[in-house]
């Protein structure tokens, strides 16, 4: 915005009056005149000249201002001033030590790094800008009256802009015409926010019935619209016509930049915001910047760092004060005045010393280390891309890492959010029952035909030709086929469950349409509903042609009819077709636009009213609705004779060309009416598509939509058009969506509404209980009701289909108020909203849809090992509590035998008591023995572990940890507990709880969740979702992951990490996230230490050289020494590192409460590694010392020895700390010692008189003719790291910490090793139980003994996999069809079922010790407790019971009515539908 | 050294065989690459730091460090040295006169003489140093207060010397040379050794002036003005140091190839110290032809010029004479460091050896029931 009023400032046309006077109005709107009313475009008179031109310009620099732009922001950083500021120090004669130039080299350096980096990237920048610029459109020219090529960059605001087919936009363009002749143009949009499906957009209305082709040069109107900004939803504005006329415009009728022009052959549009102001490029920032929390924790030891250089120099220069002070007036010879010959008193060159001092030492701040974490962060963002286990084959698509520099994080995070739907679950929407009228139809074989998917897999070569032949993209066609065959050649090499081959399916079919599996699509119908379908639709068919009216059918009849109605109908699908891809089907009967205005209202429906008067009015609308039925009627068995009928009912003119302009489609229907499986649905959500094939299933299929139109076959009655009069959107407030259609049948004025069932049952009308049809219609709600909470309790996502029937007078009135909210500027989506909750009142409820969401592959397994990793996982999920409760069991993030807190409350002070029950109940529980209460009544602060307490090691020691309890927590209690007064209770509880399920919560309460946990009990939170609506939680957490899955993009822009599945973020974490963080914080300390031992050599020098702040070390080893000689090992082992391999890792994840804990870099190692690093320098610095102690030896020969052992012990130093040495390890050692020599080799023997002070000539040659050198560069090393070397031997043979003790197991054979391992799974319990740190392996023999037998076919099963791969992969697959098959074998139509849980299934006989999974490190129990909590808690008033007769049961469990009675907006629950 | 195996995964080629697959089509894949160093799957050695795999090498280094160590100590054992110091602190001492009256540029040198016995004989050659202590010619200005340029014979730095000299860079509006302080402050006492035999004749020990310095800091480093011919002109128009009694082409007036810059006492002198306490190399006494010990054992006498003042900052002087071995001067610091470290080594390595026993059965893999 404020570049507008920049524009307009800097233009230096003479200003007149008027345009001063206009000014404050520009300032809220932005006007465009089509260009072509004046003469050129560029011109004074243009009015479109102060708006931003099309060329853009996303380089940050300037040949001219990149140096000066560059060192700027480079200087943000403070290291870098410190750095400059130090070398400029250099150039005070009275300091300096170095050469000043050379000083300069290592800040020159560093900084040229980064500046070449930035001008490479800002190289790149500036040719795909290059590109883009370039880019042809035909623009209309007034000269030659014709759309001639320009380049984009030439597209100016107000250029009239034709668009073809399968082109992008280049600017924001308002659509004036389109070639469609619905007036629609279908645009991709998959480079804004990656959705895939089609989008529809419409001309303005105005041009809406221009028949003819648009006429640039008639466009007279001008359009006042917002300015620039980077809603991409929404649009606001008015176009104003020559006739004064104005016409609102919409969201709808803008074409943003970046997006694809599809399905549409051409289109004209006029140019609103161009270049830099579109909206795509104002969405436009930059990568995220994060600090991770081991940089926070490395800046604190820097500046302790900083704290070391000052007390060194401090001491140095008091040091020399006195040192001074000692000779008194008696000058020493050795003692050089100053340049001018004048006598320095002691504290002067103390002060003067001081700051010699920290030039000296300045390499105790790592000036490399910032850009070494840099280069390391890149090779490890490196190799989590080329990571072949995060790839995923069904999307082709890898683990994307979106910010750079928080890898280490992934190594040491705590807490987890995890949202649930196509997070947890695949978002692959599986219709599964239904309730219609009160009935239910389970659609057992729909079960069945889903379990049949669990088995596909050995069939996979079916699927594959049965995917070879579904019809594609024309352009791609060569391509996928070519791919099919791959993917069935590689189905032998590795066998994947069902569900995978499933995916691959999928995968295949997602290329072209959004959300549809053929899950989705293959429904068996249930045979009692298909029956009644076809029962109900042939009544109407026969009452049809016998002109009865419509409401004599049977209200349970007409219920089902209606309910498929509303399933078809009451969505924003858009149906293509297969032959002619992305190409809308088209169906036009009537070419009538929805009603927009009052008067087109009135025109349309008025008459029968004004004619007739009321009374009259039902049988003049019958009438109509009889001619309607047959205009509108498709099912008579010619086309020919619905053509003729088409024809005699199609105003003549006009039209026609529209007609003519698209013959493809409309002779195409005949061809493909026989086959409407082929048709396909794209829908924005795969709940949609779900019904949609569902309602399919039942013959009830949508076969198209236009804005005015939905075109529905029914059985019997053949095509129905119904007239579209609105679509009121779902959004998150309201939980529905309806539309309002004329019904083609009974010509009433129909709302279809479909929703969270909260909502819906809301808004059903009250019923009067006196009738009969109301006691009928109160029981099928109530009815209703129960299933729904049966499917709830299944998993199920539940949604409820109602609809209203409305009087024109009601709707009329209705209307007026919406449309005046329409054309509302200001206000509109409040208005429209309320208009929206007028209209969806008094609702009949028709029944209630189950569609299962299906959870990911891997998800129980990955959630169980992240817990064992230590990992507190909550899931926050917009879904129905019971929908929740249930998916959190079939993902194992409930146990069974776990308790569960359910926490209902409607009041704040319900939820106090609440939380104070579960605290004392929790206490009760839990810390009875401990007999410590006063530590319930103010909670200590939180912590996961307690720290090393081995004393009370007990039972007991479990003070605050995680117990087996489960919580569950809706969002209208979130909110409560959300609230300041009572976050505190709140974490208390959910501190304790071992998992925490939030249900019902809004995309701002998980945003708040994650933040209350980030900041008052200050751990690392990972947040995972992947819809829009857990952007705000991604954004709050430490690191974001997004899951590039089916619902857009959103929240994988605003993620840090994108993952194709769930189930990598176990590798991510626990493999490459510990990785990662052992190598980063094992290498921050390494450099500390380096810097620290080499500048303490100069510093003990000090007390030989009267602490003048000189130094033995040739100014050029010190300054290169950490940029060159020792840089290279360090930045590979940081690199390749591993400590523990990534099997032992993935099937010990308890290994990760390593990083958890910050067990690499605790504050304590920083000074054992300073005391070290002193420990070193002085062996290093004293050994030489006595060595050349009284000898001829001069300053730098005798410094030069003292470089070299520096770096020897330096390299060894690193050696110890490596645990994985390969080739590149060795290479980089012996390159940098070779560096080393070669360096002082070449520098000491270039020049003889250059390098003062030092003057290194033919040092080195001599010193490698002296024996003397090669015996201190054996001893001083070996003694200097003696220590360490002692300790590292002693501490892991007595004290080894768990990634010890599983390097060890990496270095058993294969076999040997996953036997433990598998065996450690049982054991987990006891590595981190503080007193024995780890049950050497050896002890575990005996208990291992009696399992042997019954592990054994087991591992043979490994063996038989044994050559393929990591253990851990196998093993789970195997376990995973396991439960896939039993399942499927299953009479339950559950995959979960509700009595017995996967869970007994997964544990193969014999080896389970009641609850294994629950020994993690979290719940430090003694066995005995375990054993006597009963899996069914003891009634109390928080309990949520289990029970497998009754399904749920629980005290709060199932709402009471009287919940409900709160107002639906102060609910503000989101239930993403 | 350590237990440790080299851990080729054989899993290496095994995923390969999904990658391999690809036709044409699948070239386009993301799909990463199944390279051992793409997947992380180098080989690799991990060591593991355990007692029991540690313990060998602590031997293994006591073993080594201790036998050499009792070579260096006795090596440097049978290294002959002689010191005296002769700063005249004590007002017993020969030279105490002299000290007490010091001036840089007193015109008559104070001459002292230092009597000493040497015990034993010193064979083959003798070095004969000189030693300062508390000379802290380590000085960060001190050490930069130079020009080598100007020593390396360049006429355009001889006139104008590098501005590291000040406060000794010019003198009476000449450019001094050499400049700085460094050679400013040469050490200007001049030794002379007689061996007084039985019968009370002083003979003079011959002191070969050559041959002290750095063979490169001689030919390479150092270099006359205008070459050697004619030092007189080629220092024309410069000053004397301040300190100095005669300018730098008088400083050996016998050997034109000792004089002037490539003067190699001036040479060593230039030559900064490392420690304050330190000594440099004055003379050598070459061997004799025959079998005659370079000096024999008896008494000796040391007739010092003595120019130089230590007082001021408590400084001794000192003349050393020793022989040398392959490794230096005598000095059995480092033996005896090898001792230590050897022995400490070996005593580590038996404690790591009882841990071992004690604690460390893990490493044996054949408990581990397969």
């Amino acid at each position: 915005m404020a570049r507008e009023g920049e524009d307009a400032g800097m233009a230096k046309a003479p200003k007149r009056k008027r345009q001063k006077k206009r000014k404050p109005k520009e300032n809220k709107t932005r006007t465009v005149h089509a260009n072509v009313l004046h003469d050129c475009a560029k011109g004074d008179e243009n009015p479109n000249r102060h708006y931003a031109n099309n060329e853009i310009k996303t380089t940050k620099y300037t040949v001219l201002s990149f140096l000066p732009k560059n060192l700027f922001e480079q200087f943000h950083r403070f290291a870098n001033v410190y750095f400059v500021f130090i070398a400029l120090l250099n150039f005070v004669p009275v300091v300096n030590t170095f050469q000043p130039e050379l000083a300069l080299t290592p800040v020159i350096f560093i900084l040229s790094v980064t500046a070449i980096k930035d001008l490479w990237e800002d190289y790149r920048r500036h040719r795909s800008d290059k590109e883009i610029n370039h880019m042809d459109c035909l623009v209309y020219s007034r000269g030659e009256k014709r759309y001639v090529e320009k380049y984009w960059k030439e597209v100016r605001v107000g250029d009239f802009i034709r668009l073809r087919c399968n082109e992008i936009l280049p600017a924001d363009v308002l659509l004036l015409s389109s070639s469609d002749p619905d007036r629609l143009c279908h645009i991709e949009t998959a480079t804004l926010d990656g959705e895939t499906n089609l989008k529809q957009r419409q001309v303005v209305r105005s041009f809406f019935d221009l028949d003819c082709e648009f006429d640039p040069l008639k466009y007279n109107s001008i359009i006042e619209c917002e300015k620039p900004n980077n809603d991409l939803n929404r649009f606001r504005g008015y176009i104003i016509h020559r006739s004064g006329r104005r016409d609102a415009l919409y969201k709808e009728n803008l074409l943003l930049r970046g997006c694809t022009i599809r399905n549409t052959e051409e289109a004209v549009g006029i140019v609103i915001y161009a270049g830099h102001e579109t909206k795509a490029m104002l969405n436009n920032n930059g990568p995220r910047y994060k600090r991770s929390k081991l940089e926070r924790q490395m800046n604190v030891d820097v500046f302790w760092c900083v704290i070391i250089l000052l007390v060194m120099c401090l001491f140095a220069a008091a040091g020399h004060g006195l040192w001074m002070f000692q000779y008194g007036d008696k000058r020493p010879v050795f003692d050089v005045l100053s340049p001018e010959g004048t006598d320095l008193s002691p504290i002067m060159s103390a002060i003067y010393l001081f700051l010699t001092m920290i030039i000296v030492l300045q390499v105790l701040i790592p000036i490399s280390l910032f850009v070494s974490i840099e280069i390391v962060k890149i090779c490890q963002v490196y190799f989590i891309h080329q990571d072949m286990d995060l790839y995923d084959e069904e999307t082709d698509s890898h683990l994307q890492c979106r910010a750079l520099n928080i890898t280490e994080d992934l190594g040491q995070m705590q807490y987890i959010f995890s949202d649930k739907t196509g997070t947890l679950t695949d978002n692959k929407m599986v219709f599964r029952r239904c309730t219609v009228a009160g009935v239910e139809y389970s659609h057992d074989a729909n079960a069945k035909r889903l379990a049949m998917y669990q088995e596909m897999d050995s069939e996979e070569e079916d699927c594959m030709s049965h995917g070879g032949t579904l019809p594609r993209r024309d352009s791609v066609t060569s391509h996928q086929s070519a791919r099919v065959v791959l993917r069935s050649h590689s189905t032998k090499s590795h066998r994947r469950t069902g569900s995978r081959a499933e995916a691959k399916r999928a995968s295949i079919l997602s290329k072209h349409t959004a959300f549809s599996s053929p899950m989705e699509k293959d429904i068996t119908p249930d045979p009692q509903l298909l029956d009644k379908v076809n029962e109900c639709s042939s009544q109407m068919d026969f009452m049809r042609f016998h002109s009865q009216p419509m409401s004599q059918l049977p209200s349970d009849l007409s219920d089902i009819i209606d309910f498929f109605i509303a399933l078809t109908v009451c969505n924003t699908v858009v149906v293509s077709s297969p032959n002619q891809p992305r190409h809308k089907v088209r169906m036009r009967f009537e070419l009538k636009s929805p009603v927009k205005t009052i008067e087109d209202f009135i025109k349309r429906f008025t008459p029968s009213r004004l004619t007739s008067g009321s009374n009259s009015s039902s049988s003049s609308s019958l009438n109509r609705s009889s001619n309607k039925g047959c205009s509108s009627l498709l099912s008579s068995p010619s086309a020919e004779s619905t053509l003729t009928k088409l024809n005699e009912e199609t105003p003549p003119g006009g039209l026609e060309p529209g007609f003519s302009a698209a013959p493809p489609c409309y002779d195409g229907r005949p061809s493909w009416s026989p086959e409407d499986g082929e048709l396909r649905y794209e829908a924005e959500s795969p709940d949609e598509a779900a019904l949609v094939y569902a309602a399919r299933a039942y013959k009830c299929s949508l076969v198209g939509r236009l804005p005015d139109h939905v075109t529905v076959e029914l059985p019997h009655l053949g095509r129905l058009s119904f007239e579209l009069l609105h679509t009121l959107g779902f959004d998150s407030t309201r939980k529905r969506m309806s539309v309002v259609v004329r019904h083609p049948l009974t010509d009433q004025i129909t709302v279809y509404t479909k929703g969270a069932d909260s909502v819906i049952m809301e808004l059903i009308k009250p019923l009067d209980t006196g009738n009969s049809k109301g006691r009928r219609q109160k029981k099928i709600v109530c009815r209703t009701q129960n299933y729904l909470n049966l499917y709830a309790a299944d998993g199920l996502r539940t949604l409820c289909i109602a609809k209203k029937v409305m009087s024109k007078e009601e709707y009329a009135c209705w209307l007026q108020r919406h449309l005046e909210a329409e054309t509302a500027i200001q206000g509109r989506e409040e208005l429209l909203f309320q208009s929206a909750l007028r209209l969806e009142t008094n609702l009949h409820l028709l029944g209630a849809t189950g569609i299962e969401d299906r959870l990911q592959d891997g998800v129980p397994e990955t959630i169980a090992s992240l817990r064992r990793a230590g990992l507190q996982i909550w899931v926050l999920t917009g879904d129905k509590q019971e929908t929740a409760v249930n998916i959190a069991y079939a993902c194992k993030l409930l146990e069974p035998d776990e308790e569960i807190l359910t926490l209902n409350a409607d009041s704040h002070e319900a939820c106090a008591l609440l939380l104070e029950e579960s605290l004392h109940y929790i206490q009760a529980k839990f810390f009875c023995s401990s007999g410590d209460q006063s530590a319930t009544a103010d909670f200590p602060p939180f912590e996961i572990y307690p720290p090393a307490s081995p004393s009370s090691s007990s039972s007991h020691a479990a003070h605050f940890l995680v117990h087996r309890l489960g919580l569950v927590i809706d969002g209208r209690t979130l909110a409560y507990a959300l609230d300041k007064s009572l976050e505190d209770k709140f974490l208390a509880v959910a501190r304790s709880c071992r998992s925490v399920l939030c249900c019902r919560s809004t995309p701002l309460q998980k945003s708040m969740v994650v933040k209350l946990v980030r900041n008052k009990l200050r751990v690392m939170t990972l947040a995972i979702g992947d819809g829009a609506n857990d952007v705000s939680m991604i954004q709050v957490a430490d690191v974001g992951v997004g899951i590039s899955g089916q619902e857009g993009m959103q929240a994988v822009m605003a993620s840090d990490f994108a993952l194709p599945r769930f189930r990598y973020l176990q590798k991510l974490l626990l493999v490459h996230g510990h990785w990662c963080y052992s190598r980063l914080a094992n290498m921050i300390l390494y450099f500390f230490y380096k810097n620290a031992m080499f500048v303490a050599l100069i510093f003990w020098y000090q007390f030989y050289c009267g602490f003048s702040g000189s130094a033995m070390i040739d100014q050029w080893y010190l300054i290169f020494f950490n940029l060159m000689f020792s840089a290279f090992p360090q930045l590979i082992t940081g690199t390749l590192d591993k400590d523990v391999s990534a099997e032992t890792l993935q099937q010990l994840p308890h290994l990760y409460v390593n990083g958890q804990n910050s067990e690499e870099y605790k504050p304590y190692m920083f000074w054992m590694n300073m005391i070290d690093s002193f420990y070193q320098s002085l062996v290093c610095f004293f050994i030489p010392y006595f060595a050349y102690a009284d000898s001829d030896v001069d300053l730098f020969t005798w410094g030069t020895p003292i470089t070299t052992i520096a770096l020897f012990t330096i390299l060894l130093h690193l050696g110890i700390e490596t645990k994985t040495w390969t080739w590149i390890n060795w290479l980089s050692i012996a390159f940098s010692v070779a560096l080393f020599f070669s360096v002082a080799l070449l520098y000491n023997a270039s020049c003889p008189t250059c390098y003062s002070p030092s003057n290194p000539y033919w040092t080195m040659q001599r010193l490698l003719q002296d024996p003397l050198f090669y015996l201190l560069c054996t001893i001083t090393p070996v003694a200097a790291l003696l220590p360490r070397y002692f300790y590292r031997a002693c501490q892991s043979t007595l004290f080894p910490n768990p990634v010890q003790v599983g390097r060890q197991l990496d270095k058993l054979p294969a076999d040997t090793r996953r036997n433990i391992l598998s065996l450690g799974r049982l054991k987990t319990g006891s590595p981190l139980s503080p007193a024995p740190p780890f049950l050497p392996l050896a002890k575990l023999s005996p208990a291992k003994d009696p399992r042997g037998t019954p592990r054994a076919p087991v591992s043979q099963t490994d063996e038989e996999h044994g050559g393929g791969g990591p253990a851990a992969p196998a093993r789970s697959r195997e376990r995973l069809s396991n439960v896939y098959s039993s399942v499927s074998t299953e009479t339950d139509t559950l995959p979960y079922t509700k009595d017995a849980p996967p869970l007994t299934d997964w544990e193969a006989p014999g080896q389970s010790p009641p609850g294994w999974t629950a020994s993690t490190p979290l719940a430090a129990r003694a066995d005995g407790v375990q054993l006597s909590l009963p899996p069914v808690g003891a009634p109390q008033c928080v309990k949520y019971r289990r029970s497998p007769q009754e399904g749920l049961v629980s005290e709060h469990g199932v709402h009471p009515p009287a919940h409900r009675t709160a107002p639906a907006a102060e609910q503000s629950l989101y239930t993403a539908l | 050294m350590m237990a440790s195996s080299y851990n080729a995964k054989e899993e290496d080629g095994h995923h390969s065989g999904s990658a391999t697959h690809g036709g044409p089509g699948v070239a386009k894949s993301k799909k990463p690459d199944n390279t051992a160093f793409k997947q992380q799957r180098l080989p690799a050695w991990q060591p593991i730091l355990t007692a029991g795999t540690v313990l060998p090498a602590f031997f293994v280094i006591g073993l080594i460090f201790i036998p050499i160590g009792i070579g260096l100590y006795v090596t440097s054992n049978n290294i002959k040295e002689f010191e005296i110091d002769y700063t005249g602190l004590d007002i017993d001492s020969p030279c105490y006169s002299c000290a007490k009256n010091f001036s840089w540029n007193s015109t008559a040198p104070c001459v002292c003489t230092v009597n000493f016995t040497l015990e034993q004989p010193f064979e083959s050659n003798v070095y004969m140093y000189y030693g300062l202590s508390n000379f802290y010619q380590n000085h960060r200005r001190y050490v930069k207060s130079r020009d080598d340029s100007q020593l390396n014979g360049d006429l355009s730095a001889l006139k104008s010397p590098s501005k590291e000299c000040e406060p000794y860079r010019t003198s009476e509006g000449q450019s001094i040379a050499p400049c700085g302080a460094i050679a400013n402050s040469l050490f200007n006492d001049t030794l002379e050794l007689y061996h007084i035999e039985s019968n009370g004749t002083k003979n003079q020990v011959v002191l070969a002036k050559k041959g002290i310095a750095w063979w490169t800091d001689k030919h390479v480093k150092f270099r006359n003005p205008g070459g050697n011919s004619n030092l007189t002109a080629a220092f024309q128009g410069t000053a004397k140091p301040v300190n100095w009694r005669k300018p730098v082409y008088e400083l050996d007036q016998s050997d034109p190839e000792n004089n002037g810059f490539i003067n190699e006492d001036f040479i060593v002198w230039m030559r900064t110290a490392a420690l304050p306490t330190f000594r440099k190399l004055y003379r050598i006494i070459h061997k004799k032809p025959n079998t005659t010990p370079t000096l024999p054992s008896g008494r000796y006498a040391l007739d010092i010029t003595y120019n130089y003042p230590v007082l001021s900052f408590d400084g001794r002087k000192r003349m050393i004479l020793s022989t040398i071995s392959w490794m230096g001067g005598k000095n059995p610091f480092l033996g005896i460091a090898y001792i230590t470290v050897g022995s400490i080594c070996f005593f580590l390595g038996v404690v790591l050896l009882i841990i071992h026993h004690k604690y460390d059965t893990r490493s044996n893999s054949a408990d581990i029931p397969n």
